[in-house]
């Protein structure tokens, strides 16, 4: 016999969990005295549960592993709703433990209750809410089997308190047994070869690439399919990395501002082999101008990401590791050179640029250039979200899958600086940098403690254009240039917030640089763009956590760009 | 008996689901569809033969394309054991409805008269009413109700369409 709150830390070891990020309180105070005992779990204390919750995440994205996490009841439960939204939309296997009162209070407004699982229904892939402790064993496993099998997602398990001091003698299941839950791997045989007829009759195929690859694993057989069948590839935001973009059919990311040769490539091509992507509306715009010349053919693990948003007239359902080695033998090798050499035409007609700063400051763009060449290329970056994460995507040359990490679906601020912790926590050894902004960097900035406590080598840097500036850039795109609620300047702002400039207070607050001093981190403001590599490379150079503020040219925007619900005909590519 | 017709625009369509007979799993399909903007015309749950799982009949308007999805979506949750769209496939289908009718003591002879016709029953006789209990496919739900509206309809019951499969065509 053993108490529920010990069995939940036997099945967080049983399933192979080393680190959990976690924040206590009363309804889940019994898990944590018997998570303090563990000798393989290490425990990392965020300073808000949001910041739990992005921790494991970016620790799942980073090392491919579930990440895990742990709150108390109410509040503790409802500040992970974001996270667990983010994990959600970006298919991140998490789980979740959440504190609950006890049964016999469920429902009465008890102190610091909320209905969790119906909060998180809508977020999560599953939840649970363990009413006896008998059922515990199972639910820990089935959660962990949930998360990281078929689309791999969030799941919670809800511990009412009873559930936590119950005693149970109840072993842990060898095999899960859900007859609701079989997610398909092997993709119908008839599919995957009319797929490769398909592929081997197309005049102009495309490979448009989602997340699903890096998710599954599957990096090296796309890399394979694309050279055998000479296939120009295209990806999403949540695959950088997953086909080096410094290969010559690379044709990088596409989408609302994506490079210019891939929604071009996407627009002329005559099949389109979309494989782990989802057709967000952020890559497709408008629908009926997306693809309009092709066949489109679907690998997807999720037969609900089939045919939702764009028509589909070959689905292949199944894991794309399975998918792609079942279809790589009947794939011809051939060369498609002049739709190829169409698309290099393209790329190197309109590759991402930018023009210089007016004032001659610093261009955000140029930091990102100058992260890919201090770095080697070698960096992992976490973005916030935004037009710093926009550059991240577009300025740096994407070679290796899980170091790009970004919330992609949700597109929640606030991600990058416990996400770049969770990440360094997976990933010890690597180069982890943060690229955030004034506005993100102040979301979960309480966080900054936890990378100077565990003496966690990363490096925040913030590009400060004074602005929330992916809403300025879209309020002077198409809101007559008001910028209503997006000047973080003391000066400049408008009427309504009744704040006047005052010669008592700096024209910039917070003062980043003295904020990342008081959390124990070093810390430098660079104005100058000769500085920028040189404070990069110090930095990079050293152990400790730097905090980098680059005061930018506020005014920059993210171009190219297709407008919302357009085509690539209408896309952007200058704007001032 | 009937079949769907080929009519790809808006129309009902009549699922079965088998879930898991546990707490929370009606909310869970409650929540997709308004989670998802689907809309439900009726609901129903029950045991099934073996009381481990619950029997859903949902009523669901929309094109193909959102009867596809919604297929979909109902198979991702865990809870979900299967999904059945009849309408694609032979099927018989019931409606069971209760309803108050005003019957002052001369017209209660035409209600009689039609409720007998319909193979209707009064379950139910007060001074000024009569309680009716009817069951049947949409179409003679809809037609009884049709016939009986001049009579004063008091209050009605319907308890949504239930449904059992006759196998593929």
């Amino acid at each position: 016999m053993r108490s529920g709150a010990r069995c939940v830390i036997e099945g967080l070891e049983k399933v192979g969990c080393k680190v959990l990020f976690g924040y206590p309180g009363g309804q889940i105070i019994n898990v944590f005295a018997e998570l303090i005992k563990s000798r393989s779990i290490r425990f990392v204390l965020p300073r808000h549960e949001q910041g739990a919750v992005h921790m494991a995440d970016a620790y799942a994205r980073a090392t491919g592993e579930v990440g895990f996490c742990m709150v108390t009841s109410g509040p503790g439960a409802t500040n992970t709703v974001t996270g667990l939204a983010t994990a959600n939309m970006d298919g991140v296997p998490l789980v979740c433990l959440s504190g609950q009162v006890s049964t016999t209070m469920i429902g009465n407004d008890a102190f610091q209750e909320a209905d969790t699982c119906g909060i998180t229904r809508s977020v999560t892939k599953h939840n649970f809410l363990v009413r006896d402790v008998n059922d515990l064993p199972r639910v820990m496993v089935e959660a962990y089997h949930i998360a990281r099998t078929g689309k791999p997602g969030p799941v919670l398990i809800d511990l009412p308190k009873d559930v936590q001091v119950g005693r149970t003698a109840v072993p842990f299941p060898d095999t899960f047994t859900r007859v609701g839950y079989r997610p398909s791997y092997e993709g119908h045989p008839k599919m995957i070869s009319r797929l490769a007829s398909l592929i081997n009759s197309a005049d102009r195929p495309l490979l448009y690439v989602g997340g699903g690859v890096i998710a599954a694993g599957a990096c090296g057989l796309l890399a394979e399919l694309a050279h055998k069948a000479d296939i120009p590839v295209t990806t999403t935001l949540m695959a950088l990395g997953a086909f080096p973009e410094t290969d010559p059919l690379s044709l990088c990311m596409c989408g609302m501002h994506g490079m210019i040769a891939a929604n071009m490539a996407i627009s002329e091509c005559d099949l389109l082999i979309s494989v782990g992507a989802r057709f967000d509306d952020r890559v497709t715009g408008k629908v009926s101008g997306f693809a309009p010349n092709a066949k489109i053919a679907h690998i997807d693990i999720d037969p609900s990401a089939i045919g939702k948003s764009v028509r589909c007239d070959l689905p292949v359902v199944g894991h794309l590791e399975v998918v792609l080695k079942a279809l790589l033998p009947q794939v011809r090798e051939q060369k498609h050179a002049s739709w190829v050499e169409k698309c290099l035409d393209w790329k190197k007609a309109d590759p991402f640029s930018y023009e210089p700063s007016p004032s001659g400051a610093i261009m955000p763009q140029y930091v990102i250039e100058q992260i890919d060449a201090v770095s080697g290329g070698k960096a992992l970056i976490c973005t916030d979200v935004g037009q710093g994460q926009m550059f991240a995507a577009q300025f740096f040359r994407h070679n290796t899958p899980r170091n790009f990490l970004s919330s992609g679906g949700l597109g929640t601020m606030g991600f990058g600086l416990p996400g770049v912790i969770g990440a360094q926590i997976g990933r010890p050894g690597q180069l982890c940098v943060c690229v955030t902004g004034d506005g993100g960097m102040q979301m979960n900035l309480q966080e900054l403690v936890v990378a100077v406590e565990h003496k966690l080598p990363v490096k925040v840097l913030i590009l400060n254009n004074g602005y929330l500036g992916n809403v300025r850039q879209w309020q002077d795109m198409f809101f007559g240039r008001v910028h209503s609620a997006t000047v973080l300047t003391q000066d400049g702002r408008p009427e309504n917030e009744h704040i006047k400039a005052s010669p008592d207070l700096p024209a910039y607050l917070p003062d980043f640089v003295k904020l990342a001093e008081a959390y124990g981190a070093k810390a430098r403001r660079i104005s100058a763009p000769e500085d920028v590599a040189p404070a990069l490379k110090e930095a990079f150079d050293d152990p400790s956590v730097w905090v980098l503020e680059f005061i930018v040219e506020p005014m920059s925007n993210v171009l190219p760009m297709i407008p919302p619900g357009g085509s690539v005909k209408d896309t952007i590519r200058r704007f001032s | 008996m009937k079949t769907a017709d080929n009519n790809p625009m808006k129309q009902k369509h009549i699922i079965n689901a088998t879930v898991e007979n546990q707490p929370g799993v009606l909310s869970r399909i409650v929540g997709l569809f308004s989670g998802r903007g689907y809309n439900i015309d009726t609901l129903n749950v029950g045991p099934c033969a073996d009381p481990m799982f619950s029997r859903m009949t949902i009523t669901v308007i929309g094109d193909e394309h959102v009867l596809e999805q919604v297929t979909k979506q109902l198979n991702k949750l865990v809870d979900v054991i299967k999904v059945n769209d009849l309408t694609s496939q032979r099927y018989l289908e019931r409606e069971l409805i209760l309803l108050d009718v005003a019957a002052p003591r001369n017209k209660r002879a035409e209600i009689m008269e039609i409720v007998a016709l319909f193979k209707a029953s009064i379950i139910g006789v007060r001074e000024n009413f009569v309680t009716i209990q009817f069951v049947g496919s949409r179409e003679d739900v809809e037609d009884f109700l049709r016939v009986l509206r001049p009579y004063s309809i008091m209050d009605l019951s319907r308890s949504g369409l239930l449904a059992v499969s006759r196998g593929a065509d």
